[in-house]
């Protein structure tokens, strides 16, 4: 029964993705690649790169299939049996949940150079051209009238990273935890809708015009960009911000099966490349590889960073403290509305 | 008197009944019910009847009321005009009821949001008067109307559409006035008939999802629906607090479909009688 209610989920998360996703070749290998929502024009772009660069070097033919939603939702569907070989995350917890699972390894932040994070983002905001209400750094953010519009931290991780990236800003400038808790209980005070996804922020922020500021990954300015034109927004850098790492992990249950490790170990590898790094740099995600994020300056400028363990010890305990339920954020935001 | 029955095989029939419902139905929902026993008692209490769970109950079902009552008016209204009288173009707007049902849910709530918003096609002039129709409460209801209005009319067309008009006929003759007419002879005919659409909504209503979190804003305590309230536990995992509080919604439902089956037989009841 159990197998079942899982072989409904798997259909149900199958249908639920974008990517046709047909049934392996027997000739050819094949690797299914189970990634967020964003990063969708990302992998199209490099699974197109390692497949020549496969070629190059191994002499064989393989192909890259792409299964995208939101970072949990996915894997939760590969923890119930989708057969992704390789999984491409955005925050730590999706995979932790998938070690503790069984389905990736336990050590797996070792497998991979940069704790199995090939690439980082942090977050912005995103203000309307011109910046009209004058927005510069997190304290314009909480002033009287200012309209934040932000995911809601419950149901993204993109709305996690932004309210840890606000509480850790406080941090970073040697305020006590008590006035974080303020900053951010000011913070919400004026968002006005909390969206679903960054997707749905975005859309919200530009397609509805509600808000005067969005707090998004730095990758959605490029995706902004694309979507909307140019010149619509601009990104500003505040003083401080997060990084945000986006782990990749292979899954062993479906390797071993499938006999793919090699293949799966070559794919995660590439995107550490200088070809792979280019081509996230070239989607707004911010390469590891010094050389490429120097190259991409303008996109990428300098700003104060900080990590989750710093002020958070993991993203795990952050979720914990913060998140679930009857956490801080239910407290800051639920209380006097 | 086994001859009697159409359908030959009493005792086959009946098992391949129970089998399929057993399959598609009653598997799925027993293991939300299994999920939701790896909670202990006081774990289940306190996952269903937090803060925010308790307003997003009352959020929905409020609001899903709501809608149902206004569709239980405005749907009477269409399908009497659709069958009382004929006009130009009737075909066509007696397609158009349909829609609702046909659209996929997201596509329902972007499409109200884009008309609704304070930039939308609606929203615009609504903007200045101070009036705000999307994000808020006010969203949601206006979404789970438009999700719940075929209910309500292709319940009540068919129940018109018998009625005897000689009834009415006689009733005006014998000096009945016409609220006196609706009041007594029409209204009884097609009570059962609207009070099934009005449940068959209400009970839709309880369930959407995709037309209203795109309308809703999303503010805990304010504009967050139930089914919202189960995805945020399942993105954190927490699959046990997501399937109890589904598992609440389940019985809920389950009461109301009871009640539609009560009214179903006590129309089908008078109909005979």
């Amino acid at each position: 029964m159990r197998a079942l209610f899982k072989s409904l989920v798997i259909a149900a998360t199958l249908a639920a993705t974008t990517s046709a996703i047909s049934p392996p070749a027997q000739a050819q290998q094949s690797l299914l690649n189970v990634s967020y929502d964003v990063a969708r024009e990302f992998y199209k772009d490099l699974n197109a790169a390692f497949v020549d660069h496969y070629k190059k070097t191994t002499g064989q033919d393989i192909r890259i299939d792409q299964s995208h939603a939101g970072s949990s939702a996915q894997a939760r569907a590969v923890a119930d049996g989708l057969e992704a070989d390789v999984v491409t995350m955005n925050t730590t917890t999706d995979v932790d949940f998938l070690a503790s699972r069984g389905v990736v390894a336990q050590d797996w932040r070792t497998r991979f150079p940069d704790n199995a994070a090939p690439t980082t983002s942090t977050m912005l905001f995103l203000v309307r051209d011109g910046n009209p209400k004058g927005i510069k750094d997190w304290d314009d953010l909480i002033k009287p009238g200012i309209q934040v519009v932000v995911v809601n931290p419950k149901t993204g991780g993109n709305g996690r990273m932004a309210y840890l990236a606000a509480w850790g800003n406080v941090l970073s400038k040697g305020g006590t935890p008590g006035q974080a808790q303020e900053f951010v209980a000011n913070l919400y005070k004026n968002v006005p809708v909390l969206a679903r996804g960054g997707r749905d922020a975005t859309g919200i922020f530009l397609q509805r015009n509600i808000g005067d500021v969005l707090i998004t990954f730095e990758s959605e300015v490029v995706s902004v960009e694309r979507e909307f034109g140019k010149g619509k927004v601009q990104a500003i850098h505040p003083s401080a911000s997060i990084i945000a790492e986006n782990p990749v992990a292979i899954v062993e249950r479906t390797v071993q099966k499938k006999g793919t490790e090699e293949q799966a170990h070559a794919y995660l590898t590439f995107l550490y490349s200088p070809e792979g790094q280019q081509i996230a740099a070239r989607h707004g995600i911010r390469p590891r590889l010094e050389s490429v994020l120097k190259q991409y300056q303008d996109t990428f400028k300098p700003l104060e960073l900080f990590t989750v363990e710093q002020y958070f010890g993991s993203l795990g305990e952050a979720q914990k403290v913060h998140f679930n339920d009857g956490g801080l954020f239910d407290k800051l935001y639920t209380v006097g509305r | 008197m086994a001859h009697k029955r159409v359908l030959p095989g009493f005792n086959i029939t009946l098992g391949y009944s129970l089998l399929y419902l057993g399959l598609v139905v009653l598997i799925p929902l027993s293991a939300l019910v299994l999920k939701t026993l790896s909670l202990s008692w006081p774990q289940f209490v306190e996952a269903v009847t937090s803060p925010r769970v308790v307003a997003s109950y009352q959020l929905t079902f409020g609001a899903s009321l709501l809608a149902a009552l206004v569709n239980m008016v405005l749907g009477l209204l269409v399908a009497w005009v659709l069958v009382r009288y004929s006009f130009p173009g009737k075909q066509f707007i007696d397609a158009i009821v349909d829609l609702p049902f046909a659209l996929p849910t997201a596509v329902a709530g972007i499409a109200l949001a884009t008309v609704l918003a304070n930039n939308g096609w609606v929203g615009q002039f609504l903007h200045p008067l101070g009036i705000e129709l999307a994000f808020n409460q006010k969203g949601i209801v206006i979404a789970l109307i438009f999700i719940g209005l075929p209910f309500v009319v292709r319940t009540v067309q068919p129940v018109l559409e018998d009625s005897e008009r000689e009834l009415e006929e006689a009733a005006l003759c014998l000096g009945a006035s016409r609220l006196q007419t609706f009041i007594k002879v029409i209204l009884p005919t097609i009570l059962p008939a609207l009070l099934t659409g009005f449940a068959l909504a209400f009970a839709r209503a309880i369930g959407e999802y995709g037309s209203v979190i795109f309308i809703a804003g999303n503010v805990p305590m304010v504009s967050e629906i139930t089914s919202l309230v189960i995805i945020g536990k399942l993105e954190q995992y927490d699959y046990a607090g997501a399937t109890a509080v589904a598992c609440v919604m389940l019985l809920i439902s389950f009461v109301m479909l009871f009640f539609i089956n009560g009214l179903q037989v006590w129309q089908r009841k008078r109909a005979g009688a």
